[in-house]
This record gives C-alpha cells, sequence and structure tokens, in this order.
C-alpha cells in the first residue's frame, strides 16, 4: 500500500524551495536588465537624434577656459584631459588640507567637551549646534560673502589692505599669510627640520621601550629630546628664511603666500562644518571608554596626561576610527561644493568641460570613477589605520 | 552617657561654599588654566557680542527680510492664492498637534516648561515679527489651533484606543489634498510648480523625496539582508555607489541624464528632476538606516513567526518590518533633517528653494551687499527647523523606547 519512494522526486519542482531560489534571481536580474537596456536604449536614440556619439575622443580636444587658480601650468589652449587633472590637483589640494584642520578642530573641539570650564563648555555645545543644525551650502556663503569679502572690502581704495594681527594682509587679491623662502639654504633647513623629526620620534621610541622593558628613567633620552626640540624650534624660526608680506606702492601686497578668497573660504566652511561632527565622534569615542579605566590608571599613578595618552585615547581610537572614515569621505564629496563659490575644483572643470562639449553620459562616467576612486583610497588607508588601534586578540 | 550633639547650627552657610561665587570659583576659577582660559574666552565673547549688537543696529539694514517676506516663504506663488497656502498650514498644524499630543500620552504633562518656553517665544516672534496685522494674527491663531489639537490628542489617546490609526489615515488623506491645494485644478486655479519657491519649495522637495524613497529604500534594504547573492549584489552594488558619489553630481545627473533616458517625448520640469535625483539618492542612505533597523530584531522574531505558518513576505511584513521601521525613526528623522539641509544644493541645479532665493534677492540692486542680514535670517530659520525635529526625535525615541 504504502510507496517509499525517494522524497526529493516526490516534489514537484514548483513547490521546491531550491528552485524558487534560483528563479527569482533570474526574474530580479531580468527586470533589472529589462529597465536597465530600456533606459539605455532610450539614451542613445536621444543622442542619435542630437547628433552625437559615444567616445572619449573629445578629451584630447582644446580646452579654451580659463583656470583661476592653478598648482601646476595650465593655459587655455591645454587638452580637457589635462584640464581635468588641474581640476582634480585643485580638489586634492582641498581635501587634504581639509583632513587636517578638521581632526584638529574637531580633536579639541571634542575635548573642550569634557572640559570643567563652564564657559568653554557651552561655547562649544553652541559651534556643535549652530554648525550641524545650518546647511553647509549656506555656512560656505557666509565664509565667503560675509568674512572674507567683509574683512577685503576697503570703504575707499586709497585705504591699505586689511592687517591681520601683523603677521598677514587681506585685499581683494586674496590672504596673503608669512611662508618660508624658496633658497637653496631655506631648502636645507626645511630637510633639517624633517630629518631632526625623525631623529626624535625615534629617540621617544627608544625611551618608551627603555622605559617598558628596563624600567629605566630615561633621563638622558629625556635631554636628547629637549634638545632636539629646541634646535628645531630655532632652525623653524630663523632657518627658513621667512617672507613676511609687505604692502607695496598702490597698496598692493607682495611677499608671502598668496591664497585665493575662494580656496581660504571652502577650507574654513568646510574644515569647521566637519569638525563639528568630528568632535561629536571624539566625545562619544572617549564617553565609550568605561569610567573604570580611568580611575584604574589614575591609581597607578598616572596623571591626566598620560592616562589619556597611554589609557583612554588607544581604546576610544577603536571607537573613533570607523566613524572617522565617513567623515572623510564626507569631506571629499561635500568639497564639490566649492563650485558654488568660485573655487575652481574637480566638479567646476567637469561642468565646464560637460557644458562646453555636451559629452553628458562619458563625463558622468569620468565623475563617478573619480570620486568612487578617491573613497576607495580614503576608506582603505583609513582600514589600514583601523587595523593598527583594533584590539590584538589572539 | 550623654553624647553631645554639636549644636544645631541655624546660620547659613558660608557664602563661599554655596551660591553664585562658590559657582563662579568652582565652574570658571577653579585653577590657574581655567582662570585664563575664562578671561580669555570671556574677552573674546564680549567683544563679539558687542561688535555684533553694534553692526545689528546701526550698520546692519534689515529692511532686506521684511520687503521680500512672501519671496523667502513661498517664492512667486501668485499673491491671490496664498489662502490656499494658510489652509494648508492650519491643516499640518491640527494633524501635527494631534500627533504630538498622541505621542506624549505617557507623559505627566503635555506642556512641559520647555514647551511652553517655545510656544512663548514662538507667540512673541510672531507678535513683534513687522508683517502685516492679519498675518501676525494668523500665526497666533496656528499656533493656538496647534496647542488645541494637541490638548484634543492628548485626551482623546487615552479615551479612544484606535484614535492613532484614524490620525494616520487621517494624514495619508492630507496628503492629497496639499498637493490638491498647492497645485490646483479640480476647481482651484492652477499654479505652476515652476512658481514655487523658499521655503515652500524647501519642505515640499524634501518632504516628497524622502516619502518616495520609502519604497525603494526598504526594497534594497531586504535585498542587502537576502540570502539569495544576485539580489544581494545588486542591492550592495546601488547603496555603495550612490552613497560614494557627490550629492552634486547626482542631481547633475537627474537634471542632464535623466531626460536621456526617458523617451524624448516626455518633457520632465526640473522639480521633478530634482526630486528623482534626491530619491534616488536618500534611497540609499536609507536602506542603509533600515538595515541597522533590521539588524536590531533578534532571530527569534523571524522564527517565532515562521513557526506559527507565516511565509516569509508575511514574516517580513507582519513581524520584522514594523519592529524594524519603529526602532529606526529617530535615525530616519536624522535623515530628514540632512535632507532638508541638502536642499539648498537645488540652487546650482538653477532653483529657487530658501537659499536660491535669498541669492535672487541680493542680485536685486536695492538689496546689493546685505549678505549678512539675509543668510542670518536663513540661518536662523534652518537652524530652528532642524533643532526642533532633532530635540522632537529625541522625545520621541524616549517614548517610543517600549523594552522593559
Amino acid at each position: 500500500m504504502t510507496q517509499s519512494t525517494d522524497s526529493s522526486e516526490k516534489i514537484p519542482f514548483w513547490r521546491d524551495d531550491r528552485v524558487w531560489r534560483i528563479l527569482i534571481q533570474i526574474a530580479v536580474l531580468g527586470l533589472v536588465l529589462l529597465i536597465g537596456s530600456i533606459l539605455v536604449g532610450n539614451m542613445f536614440r536621444n543622442l542619435a537624434q542630437l547628433g552625437r556619439q559615444f567616445n572619449f575622443s573629445f578629451l584630447q580636444n582644446q580646452a579654451g577656459f580659463n583656470i583661476g587658480e592653478t598648482i601646476v601650468p595650465y593655459q587655455t589652449n591645454d587638452k580637457y584631459w589635462w584640464a581635468l587633472v588641474v581640476g582634480f590637483l585643485n580638489t586634492l589640494r582641498l581635501i587634504l588640507l581639509g583632513f587636517v584642520l578638521a581632526t584638529a578642530i574637531g580633536v579639541l573641539a571634542g575635548i573642550a567637551s569634557f572640559s570643567d570650564n563652564w564657559l568653554l563648555k557651552k561655547l562649544n555645545w553652541v559651534y556643535v549646534e549652530v554648525v550641524r543644525n545650518i546647511p553647509l551650502l549656506l555656512q560656505l556663503f557666509f565664509w565667503i560673502f560675509v568674512v572674507f569679502y567683509g574683512l577685503a572690502s576697503q570703504k575707499s581704495p586709497a585705504d591699505p589692505p586689511t592687517s591681520l594681527l601683523g603677521a598677514g594682509y587681506i585685499n581683494k587679491t586674496g590672504l596673503y599669510i608669512p611662508w618660508p623662502g624658496s633658497g637653496v639654504g631655506d631648502l636645507l633647513a626645511l630637510l633639517g627640520l624633517v630629518v631632526g623629526a625623525i631623529a626624535a620620534f625615534l629617540v621617544w621610541r627608544w625611551r618608551m621601550k627603555l622605559m617598558e622593558t628596563a624600567g629605566a628613567l630615561g633621563k638622558t633620552q629625556q635631554w636628547m629630546l629637549i634638545g632636539l626640540a629646541i634646535a628645531g624650534l630655532l632652525v623653524f624660526l630663523f632657518g627658513l628664511g621667512w617672507q613676511m608680506p609687505v604692502v607695496g606702492d598702490g597698496n598692493s601686497v607682495a611677499g608671502g603666500l598668496r591664497i585665493s578668497l575662494e580656496y581660504a573660504a571652502v577650507l574654513a566652511g568646510l574644515s569647521f562644518y566637519t569638525g563639528a561632527f568630528i568632535a561629536e565622534i571624539v566625545r562619544a569615542g572617549i564617553q565609550s571608554v568605561s569610567k573604570g579605566q580611568w580611575e584604574a590608571a589614575r591609581a597607578l599613578g598616572l596623571h591626566t596626561g598620560l592616562a589619556m595618552q597611554l589609557v583612554v585615547l588607544p581604546q576610544a581610537l577603536r571607537v573613533i576610527i570607523p566613524s572617522l572614515n565617513s567623515q572623510y569621505q564626507n569631506l571629499a564629496k561635500n568639497s564639490t561644493l566649492a563650485l558654488a563659490i568660485g573655487y575652481p575644483d574637480f566638479f567646476s572643470t567637469f561642468q565646464t568641460t560637460q557644458n562646453q562639449t555636451g559629452r553628458a553620459v562619458e563625463m558622468i562616467l569620468i565623475l563617478m570613477a573619480v570620486y568612487l576612486l578617491v573613497n576607495l583610497v580614503i576608506t582603505t588607508v583609513m582600514n589600514q589605520f583601523n587595523q593598527a588601534v583594533q584590539l590584538k586578540e589572539r | 552617657m550623654t553624647t553631645s550633639f554639636p549644636p544645631a547650627s541655624t546660620s547659613r552657610p558660608p557664602l563661599a561654599q554655596i551660591g553664585p561665587v562658590a559657582w563662579v570659583r568652582k565652574n570658571l576659577f577653579n585653577s590657574w588654566f581655567n582662570s585664563i582660559l575664562t578671561i580669555l574666552l570671556g574677552l573674546i565673547l564680549g567683544n563679539t557680542l558687542v561688535s555684533f549688537v553694534r553692526w545689528a543696529f546701526s550698520l546692519a539694514q534689515w529692511q532686506v527680510i521684511p520687503a521680500n517676506l512672501p519671496l523667502y516663504f513661498v517664492g512667486r506663488f501668485p499673491a491671490s492664492e496664498y489662502w490656499r497656502i494658510w489652509v494648508l498650514v492650519a491643516l499640518l498644524a491640527a494633524l501635527a498637534g494631534q500627533t504630538w499630543g498622541i505621542l506624549a500620552k505617557t507623559a505627566p504633562r503635555l506642556f512641559s516648561r520647555p514647551v511652553l518656553i517655545g510656544l512663548a517665544i514662538a507667540a512673541l516672534i510672531a507678535v513683534i515679527f513687522p508683517t502685516p496685522l492679519p498675518y501676525r494674527l494668523l500665526i497666533i491663531g496656528i499656533e493656538v489651533l496647534v496647542a488645541a489639537s494637541a490638548w484634543f490628542g492628548w485626551q482623546m489617546a487615552s479615551k479612544v484606543p484606535s484614535f492613532g490609526k484614524w490620525l494616520a489615515i487621517a494624514w495619508a488623506i492630507a496628503l492629497p489634498i496639499a498637493l490638491w491645494l498647492l497645485l490646483g485644478g479640480f476647481g482651484l486655479r492652477p499654479v505652476n510648480i515652476n512658481d514655487w519657491g523658499g521655503m515652500l519649495l524647501t519642505v515640499f522637495v524634501s518632504v516628497v523625496s524622502i516619502l518616495l524613497s520609502f519604497p525603494l529604500g526598504i526594497l534594497l534594504a531586504l535585498g542587502r539582508q537576502s540570502t539569495l547573492p544576485v539580489i544581494r549584489w545588486l542591492s550592495t552594488a546601488y547603496i555603495e555607489v550612490v552613497r560614494g558619489l557627490p550629492l552634486l553630481s547626482i542631481l547633475f545627473f537627474a537634471s542632464v541624464m535623466v531626460p536621456l533616458f526617458i523617451p524624448s517625448n516626455i518633457r520632465l520640469n526640473l522639480v521633478m528632476r530634482a526630486i528623482i535625483g534626491l530619491t534616488l539618492f536618500t534611497a540609499a542612505y536609507l536602506a542603509e538606516t533600515i538595515r541597522g533597523g533590521l539588524q536590531s530584531i533578534p532571530r527569534g522574531q523571524t522564527e517565532a513567526s515562521r513557526a506559527l505558518g507565516l511565509s516569509t513576505p508575511l514574516t517580513l511584513g507582519l513581524v520584522v518590518l514594523p519592529q524594524a521601521l519603529k526602532v529606526s525613526i529617530p535615525a530616519i528623522v536624522g535623515l530628514f533633517i540632512s535632507l532638508l539641509q541638502d536642499t539648498t544644493l537645488l540652487l546650482i541645479i538653477g532653483l529657487f528653494e530658501l537659499l536660491g532665493i535669498s541669492r535672487s534677492i541680493l542680485a536685486n540692486p536695492q538689496f546689493i551687499g546685505r549678505y549678512a542680514e539675509a543668510y542670518l535670517f536663513i540661518g536662523l530659520i534652518f537652524w530652528v527647523l532642524c533643532y526642533a525635529m532633532s530635540w522632537g526625535s529625541r522625545r520621541l525615541e524616549q517614548s517610543l523606547n517600549t523594552t522593559h
């Protein structure tokens, strides 16, 4: 009466879960491909109607537009691809310095939120809440139109440029700050500073190792470090041949380094904006270290600074680094807003190129590739850094 | 065996241990470093405040704001149809008030002190703001409406348990009514969407974009969690590519590429293209937010519902998603706040939202150079909106927390 056949034969294929899993995937893939092919088909039809082809040869044509500020030589009769490279270098100049400034601001503000000074804590709260609740673009407009153009504007053309605490000047042509000279002696001094910094780092490592393994006090090494620091400070102040900006005839400013107002505004806006987010990350990171860690470190006789450096910070960094990664990516992405201020970053040269050539499809592919690559590089670097600070487990 | 207690002191403690002097000493001057810091910060702060007040009362010309108030709020929406905006605002105020009342049903008091202070400040601004008298009365009327419907909702929530469900349906009905009031048609004079501007456009674009991004965002979040590799790869690829690109490039894509993707006989206006761009962008972020919520639901929930015999779609729809969405509401509010801020980027593709309209006002020779006044005003609007929402979402997080 009973038939004992293999159970897999009994199940018809339309009730077999495994078949359905494959069928659903094929169906979804087919749907996506269908929609994609309709869209791309439309695109080629529309492009054909407009009389355009799809290729990248236009990058070899003459750009013919001007780029306000460059760090590599560029002329208007250079090729489009070179214009894009120049714009990309401007973006790099913006985001790399932005990372440094935003981190500095963020770490300072994050630590300030633990201060026992009521005024500092409240000011810090105001900074974070104001910056995070106002759109970045509005902040950038504020920096350029109110702060920098406001500082640079003179009541009459005969007035001298605005002085910045005596160390620099600002006028319509830009912001002038002191900058090291470029003579052979100055470069040698700079090289000396770099070598000295490496030497100081090695001495510090040596001292830490001695202190940890031999329990030595490391007094000799401490004196060496102090000597290096004094020598470094002297070289920094007098060896680099600082060029001070001076007001010449006709109220023009010469000497020092000229920074365009647009660059200064975008850099300030991005750094303060990202800095507020980093401050919150740093605050959360330090809060995540339990109070017992502090107390244990203090009980072992470490003073506040050492407890922070040796006990709390290494643990806080594990929480901080992954979130920092996304803030750096946001900074890189937000740097495209430089377009609205008039700083010629990659997106701005991209848009000019697109407007002139009308090659929307090719250009959007280049754009996607560039920003995805930038984010990939940031993530890779931060992941390396992350692995270095993560908990070492067996 | 007499124990002598110290005599009970009736004199007040010395001023150096309690009171303002002690507070100042403890919080501002407790070490030499803090003293220097306090003095330095105090000097900077005082200097800034004095020069700001001097600027605000002598140099600044605030005329740029009251003279253009309609532009800031509704752009070039026809003046004869302003009543429709007021009706819409009143409708939304009534619904929002009742929702607030329901959410606060567990609170001991509906009108707590911060709420009363907020209402008072809003009323004060409405009274002193230099607008025609009818507008001031309308603003105060709307505030009273919010407070009254909040009280109504609070009362109803305890009496009628299903009140929340009815309110959700009312919200769903309010949406088409809002569109009808704004766009016209069906008996109302049609208004061209290109005439919208200012805050109306900012709020409309962000609300519509987040609503439209929900279906795609939920699908992507589920897809990324799926055990089917093809679906998982496709969802992950979409989410990661969109999250890796700047919003500006997506808006550029929407304004330049979308017209190429659709048949050439269909024309989309700029507002629609902007909404498409923002929706595609927000969906990727929303997916990650919802994924966070999905991951917080314990496996036992899925297993229990499978054991009850629910199929996978029913398990997702009835058990997992409602819980996951509820958990991620605060994060979704955060996403909406950043979306609201991101709508300022629409000025770059040529729309006159709040920041864009102020740019065009500042280009008017009459108001040239009045950047600080106009930007401070818009900054204040954005700040109040965003701060109120994040405060509300923190409160919501507390009231939604049903774990015991």
